[in-house]
């Protein structure tokens, strides 16, 4: 193998596992050492600069950063990322002060972002303090799109997002809520310099081919749009036996909504098996852990109904069968159907966009599946000054790819405008700084030890059900903070060699607790892997190659599950291994175009 | 130097031999010496060997003196029996320890200073008797623990940190192995566990008084230009008569080697020595042909490293002295005290 190129960002940044899945590139390791030092303030304005909304994803982020946690792979469960990140955001001072400012002036331009979502809200955010004049159309009267109105408030509370949505409001935004905007050409006639298109994935899937669909609809309900009747208060209770239809995170969302308002016999019934559904695994303990169960392997035929009132719905039993290709199908089981009584139906079998008030001659092009043609780096669409971005740009994903989307589509805007090239995009800003404070001494906590995931306190779920804006979770408190922020092993840490420093002393070798580094002889990567102190089996993780040493031999470190408890480092006679912390910040719009002095 | 407990976390993937032990169960408390000692490595071939070897830890007991090598045996077997004797004493303790419980594997651990020095009496001795022992001294030709003065083993003409030239003469820990009636006598490096461990393994299977010199350089005060003992200087001028590799009565022999290039040495307990000739002129069953060889390689200036010599069929100090088959502790009033009529003759036999 060639020596490894720790210049490129890229390398560092897929060591820290955590920062590399999220996909606004998050420094986690940074906040949680802020935490266990009680910095909350500090902690949430790291959060809000990358990820915009602390306080609303510390409680319903999906969390790619917790699969990829090191932590999972040398114990059973990973840091409670997600969780921590509540802690900064519950117990941050007031930050109003370190917010950015309103523009002294503005710099002429205008930017229209249509949804008021976590995507648009992102736009708006980065280019308001730039002196943009920014206007967010939304057909809900306030601002926050899906993570207000399809969020059930016991999950997140209003309080977050009117603060969340306040700090960037406050930039001078115009907010036009309750607009409801039929015709993108209109928009594009009123002169703005740029439109930002975030408008999710507004329509729900119905099954309306179903018998008795039609018969039964008083009763039957789709559950995005109930969870937004129930945040703006026009839903206040539904009959005691509902069924929800559907395993994605919309779902739970549903029943547990349902328990709350009046339902006493609440089944989530899915097509497909359990560990196939889409909730997230938390999601579906949680719905559990109120006393609904998941019914699997049944999918509905026909709704049945009595006097012009639905009465139940009728399942066809099936399994899975897979083909030589892996794909799955669902073959009748060859068991009777079965009929489930009910007073209510909840559909949550899908999102889908709908983009009915996008004229097809604005030069917009759009694909077979009817989504706009948008470029996944500038998140522009087919005419240049019309971007997109969060679910409405690739279908149905989550809040944080929103914020992402945001953050790219800014940059963009914020280029075009200006009339640079959008394709032209800004590197991050990466430094690596050794962390040595003395012989055995390191600015972070080395000192790794076997701890397990610590559980979130949660209210009594008797309390919890009876009102449906009482949050569940109460969240880590300091203490517990402080004992999960502790697992977090400090991976943004980095183990770099210097080749030219090592007498090839073996020490480093023999102290290593998880034998990821071997001197041998170089060869190609598949040979490498298997002539390592431990197997290099995870192919995921990249193998760290010296260039070749004194002695012919090179050096070369398994990633995988390298604690970064810093001991080579300790053990190296000549400062051959160091701890270098590596700080990996995106660039957004504000220092896109200018250089870093 | 590191003051935290290295953490308990294994590699998910890693390997246990036939008790179920991976090579973390042998480890001890973490090391206090120096960063990059040679010291350490050697107690990570010790630990891989004792792994490999599938040694139960309470079977063995690890006996060393004063120096920063005697204080290596706190940081590898941790759950084997252990004593830190006096200045230079081992050796006599090991002897005394062996005698009474001839059952236990003896590893004793000594420096060039502890057995070049003031030990060397002791060293002697135990090599003249046959203790059935693996016999290491870190050599590291220095006094590190005091600061880096000259040892016993510096080579004349080699310079201190400082400069000076040492003006007196070494001693040759193998030669003096060889000629006080060492059965297994070997050189190695600390930076060469390729070559070490198997020698550790074929010195603990060996039933006899097995000696490992061990070069080990001083990083804090013997690893500079002008050192005969710095990694440097001793890879340079590394002359390797064979490598070897040791095959338990359970591990067939996988590798080929061609006629002439190796050689089979079998152990008392059925177990293989695999030698790999470097030098194929070298004789490892002749005394005399390992002196020579020692002495030309040195006239040569270079550092003889490999086994340099074997007796396959040792004689043990509890053979000399016809000693009891059994450990002294297991043994009952009934052998302790035979009765009258097994007096009465032992007193005829000294009228």
């Amino acid at each position: 193998m060639t020596p490894t190129e720790i210049a490129d960002p890229n390398y560092f940044h897929k060591v820290v596992d955590c920062q590399w899945a999220c996909p606004a590139h998050t420094p986690v390791p940074e906040y949680i050492r802020l935490i266990a030092a009680g910095r909350y303030s500090d902690a949430y304005m790291i959060n809000w600069k990358s990820n915009v909304f602390p306080g609303i994803l510390g409680r319903t982020c999906d969390r790619p950063c917790e699969p990829a946690c090191r932590r999972g792979r040398i114990e059973e469960q990973p840091v409670a990322i997600c969780r921590l990140k509540r802690v900064a955001a519950d117990y941050k001072d007031d930050v109003t002060a370190r917010m950015p400012q309103r523009a002294a002036k503005s710099n002429g331009k205008r930017i229209a972002c249509i949804g008021a979502g976590p995507a648009s809200m992102t736009v708006a955010r980065d280019l308001a303090p730039l002196g943009y004049e920014i206007t967010i159309f939304d057909r809900d009267p306030l601002s926050g799109g899906m993570m207000r109105s399809q969020i059930p408030k016991f999950r997140l509370p209003e309080s977050v997002i009117d603060e969340e949505m306040g700090y960037i409001l406050n930039l001078g935004i115009d907010f036009r809520g309750g607009t409801n905007i039929d015709s993108l050409k209109k928009i594009l006639g009123e002169g703005y310099d740029a439109v930002f298109v975030g408008t999710g994935a507004p329509r729900g899937r119905d099954l309306d081919d179903l018998p008795g669909r039609k018969e039964g609809a008083a009763n039957i309900h789709l559950g995005i749009d109930w969870l937004s009747s129930i945040a703006f208060g026009h839903i206040d209770k539904i009959g005691e036996r509902v069924i929800v239809l559907g395993g994605g995170n919309t779902a739970m969302d549903c029943c547990r909504s349902a328990r709350r308002l009046g339902g006493k016999d609440v089944k989530v019934i899915v097509r497909s098996g359990f560990e196939e559904m889409k909730a997230s695994p938390w999601e579906k303990e949680d719905a559990m852990h109120e006393g609904i169960p998941i019914m699997n392997f049944l999918v509905p035929k026909e709704f049945t109904h009595k006097n012009g009132k639905l009465t139940g719905v009728v399942f066809e039993k099936v399994a899975a069968q897979y083909d030589d290709k892996g794909r799955r199908r669902l073959v009748n089981a060859g068991e009777p159907d079965i009929h489930i009584e009910c007073d209510d139906v909840l559909m949550a079998v899908g999102q889908e966009n709908s983009f009915p008030w996008i004229e097809r001659d604005l030069g917009i092009d759009f694909d077979k599946w009817d989504m706009p043609v948008v470029d996944h780096t500038t998140m522009q669409s087919t005419r240049a000054g019309v971007f997109f971005g969060g679910d409405a740009a690739f279908g149905p994903k989550n809040i944080i790819w929103a914020v992402a989307h945001g953050h790219e589509a800014a940059v963009s805007i914020h280029k075009y405008c200006i009339g640079e090239d959008v394709k032209d995009r800004p590197p991050p800003h990466t430094t690596l700084v050794s962390q040595k404070m003395g012989i055995h001494e390191w600015s972070y906590d080395n000192k790794i030890e076997i701890d397990k995931r610590f559980k979130v306190p949660m209210k009594d779920a008797e309390i919890a059900l009876k009102d449906i804006k009482v949050e569940v979770e109460l969240g880590f408190d300091p203490n517990l903070a402080f004992k999960e922020a502790q697992r977090c092993l400090n991976c943004d840490v980095q183990t770099v060699f210097a080749d030219n420093l090592c007498i090839e002393c073996d020490a480093c070798v023999d102290i290593c607790p998880v034998d990821c580094i071997t001197f041998t002889e170089n060869g190609d990567e598949d040979d490498l892997r298997t002539r390592l102190s431990a197997p290099a089996s995870n192919k995921t993780q990249d193998l760290y190659v010296s260039g070749t040493l004194k002695t012919g031999r090179i050096m070369a470190k398994d990633e995988d599950v390298c604690l970064h408890c810093g001991f080579c480092a300790e053990r190296c006679p000549t400062g051959a291994w160091d701890m270098q912390r590596f700080t990996l910040e995106m660039t957004h719009a504000e220092g896109a175009c200018q250089s870093r002095a | 130097m590191s003051f935290l407990p290295k953490p308990k976390f294994r590699h998910p993937a890693i390997e246990t031999n036939d008790l179920g032990f991976s090579h973390r169960d042998y480890e001890g408390a973490i090391s206090t010496l120096c960063a990059g000692c040679g010291h350490d490595s050697i107690s990570a071939a010790i630990i891989k060997a004792v792994y490999e070897l599938s040694l139960p830890p309470h079977r063995i007991a690890k006996l060393s003196g004063i120096g920063c090598s005697s204080k290596t045996p706190t940081y590898f077997l941790g759950a084997s029996h252990g004593f830190n004797s006096v200045h230079g004493r081992m050796p006599s303790v090991l002897t005394g320890a062996n005698l009474a419980n001839r059952d236990l594997i003896y590893l004793g651990v000594s420096g060039d200073g502890d057995s070049a020095s003031i030990g060397i009496g002791q060293f002697a001795h135990s090599m003249r008797r046959g203790v059935n022992m693996v016999y290491i001294v870190e050599n590291n030709g220095v006094y590190g623990l005091t600061k880096g003065q000259f040892s016993a083993t510096s080579d004349k003409g080699s310079k201190n940190k400082r400069g000076v030239v040492n003006t007196d003469s070494p001693i040759d820990m193998v030669s003096m192995a060889i000629e006080l009636g060492a059965t297994f006598v070997a050189r190695s490096f600390s930076g060469d566990k390729g070559q070490l461990v198997p020698l550790i393994k074929a010195a603990i299977e060996h039933k006899g008084a097995a000696f490992i010199d061990c070069i080990s350089p001083c990083v804090a005060f013997n690893n500079h230009e002008g050192s005969t003992k710095s990694f440097d200087y001793v890879r340079a001028h590394n002359a390797a008569l064979n490598a070897l590799d040791f095959i338990t009565p359970r591990a067939p022999i996988t590798a080929e080697y061609g006629e002439g290039e190796s050689e089979i040495v079998k152990l008392h307990d059925g177990s293989q020595i695999m030698l790999r000739k470097i030098d194929a002129s070298h004789n490892v069953h002749d005394r005399g042909a390992a002196m020579a060889a020692i002495h030309k390689h040195k006239a040569a200036g270079e550092i003889v490293t490999g086994l340099l010599y074997i007796d396959e069929e040792p004689v043990d100090l509890h053979a000399h002295l016809g000693t009891v088959d059994a450990p002294l502790n297991t043994l009952n009033a009934p052998e302790l005290s035979p009765g009258q009529a097994i007096l009465d003759r032992l007193n005829a036999a000294l009228r």
